[in-house]
């Protein structure tokens, strides 16, 4: 995965701030943000997930006119995404899960930020397990970088392939 | 900014993430982040093709609600690193209650920080993620 153009802006971060229950005004009012140290307002420490917005091949994204998606319509399946189009920093493929995830902050992330992403395969290993079978676990490695080309996150993504559904 | 001398190694900060986590929320989640897997949103695929009871959330969303209770505790823009492990997965009409635990306090090159230890629990009291993140402090 490569993204060329990640645009850090201030509505896309409220929304996320939003969504994952944040009503810190360091995420949303710029006159609160321009007060404090960081000087303007500034994206939560999992934001870069969001890159995906940015990935122009993210599969898990329904396609403009595209080649079909997997969730249901009037039946209750669709074409199935390959699972070699991308990975937005990690978790997995098609019907895979999300392991893990590390992020390394090396600088502050703040709204207008203009980041370039790219991702490189990490480790990979199999597991055994009772609730979901053979596991396939795969690492990968993204550095977000600004428009100095300063290294802002390192985000660390472990995904994993299951046998079968997890038993909960 | 947490300040040294007003913490120390055993101290503990929690709050409730959410409570009764509603489908809509996950929603709101795939939305803003772009991830669109239908495991979280499309009930029909999840349980009559995947083979799971109901939808889940994005293991991310866990992530992130976590993380706002971490930087309601170490404040804005101290984060040196932060990571978890995804253990059980999180359901409509959960409630999530996440724990931060100081467990080092030690100097790094560019100044003081501490360690944290993170869990999440649901309302059963089973760990939906584990973690660590490393925090600037003021000296």
């Amino acid at each position: 995965m490569a993204i060329d153009k990640f645009l850090v802006e201030a509505s896309h971060i409220m929304m996320f701030a939003r969504s994952v229950g944040d009503a810190n005004p360091i995420y949303h009012d710029e006159e609160y943000a321009k007060r404090t140290d960081s000087g303007g307002i500034i994206a939560p420490p999992t934001f870069a997930q969001s890159s995906a917005q940015f990935d122009p091949d993210y599969f898990l994204r329904p396609k403009i006119g595209g080649e079909g998606w997997f969730g249901s319509g009037k039946e209750a399946t669709g074409s199935k995404p390959s699972k070699d189009s991308g990975g937005g920093g990690g978790g997995g493929a098609a019907m895979g899960l999300h392991a893990e995830q590390h992020f390394e902050y090396h600088m502050t992330l703040k709204a207008g930020d203009v980041l370039t992403a790219t991702t490189k395969p990490g480790n990979s290993w199999e597991k055994e397990s009772k609730r979901a079978g053979k596991l396939k676990f795969s690492e990968s490695v993204t550095e977000y970088r600004n428009q100095d080309g300063e290294l802002v996150i390192t985000a660390t993504g472990v995904g994993v392939q299951t046998e079968r559904a997890v038993d909960s | 900014m947490l300040k040294e001398n007003e913490i120390k190694v055993g101290d503990t900060h929690s709050s409730v993430l959410v409570e009764d986590l509603k489908r809509t929320q996950i929603v709101q989640y795939a939305g803003a982040s772009g991830d669109y897997n239908p495991l979280h949103t499309d009930e029909i695929f999840t349980t009559q093709i995947a083979g799971y009871p109901s939808v889940f959330a994005h293991g991310m969303l866990s992530m992130g609600l976590t993380g706002t209770m971490l930087t309601d505790y170490v404040g804005d823009g101290a984060l040196k690193k932060y990571g978890v492990r995804f253990t059980n997965q999180v359901w409509p009409g959960d409630t999530l209650t996440g724990k931060a635990t100081i467990i080092e306090i030690r100097q790094e090159d560019d100044g003081k920080v501490i360690d944290l230890m993170i869990e999440t629990t649901n309302q059963d009291n089973v760990s939906v993620i584990t973690g660590n993140a490393t925090a600037k402090i003021e000296s």
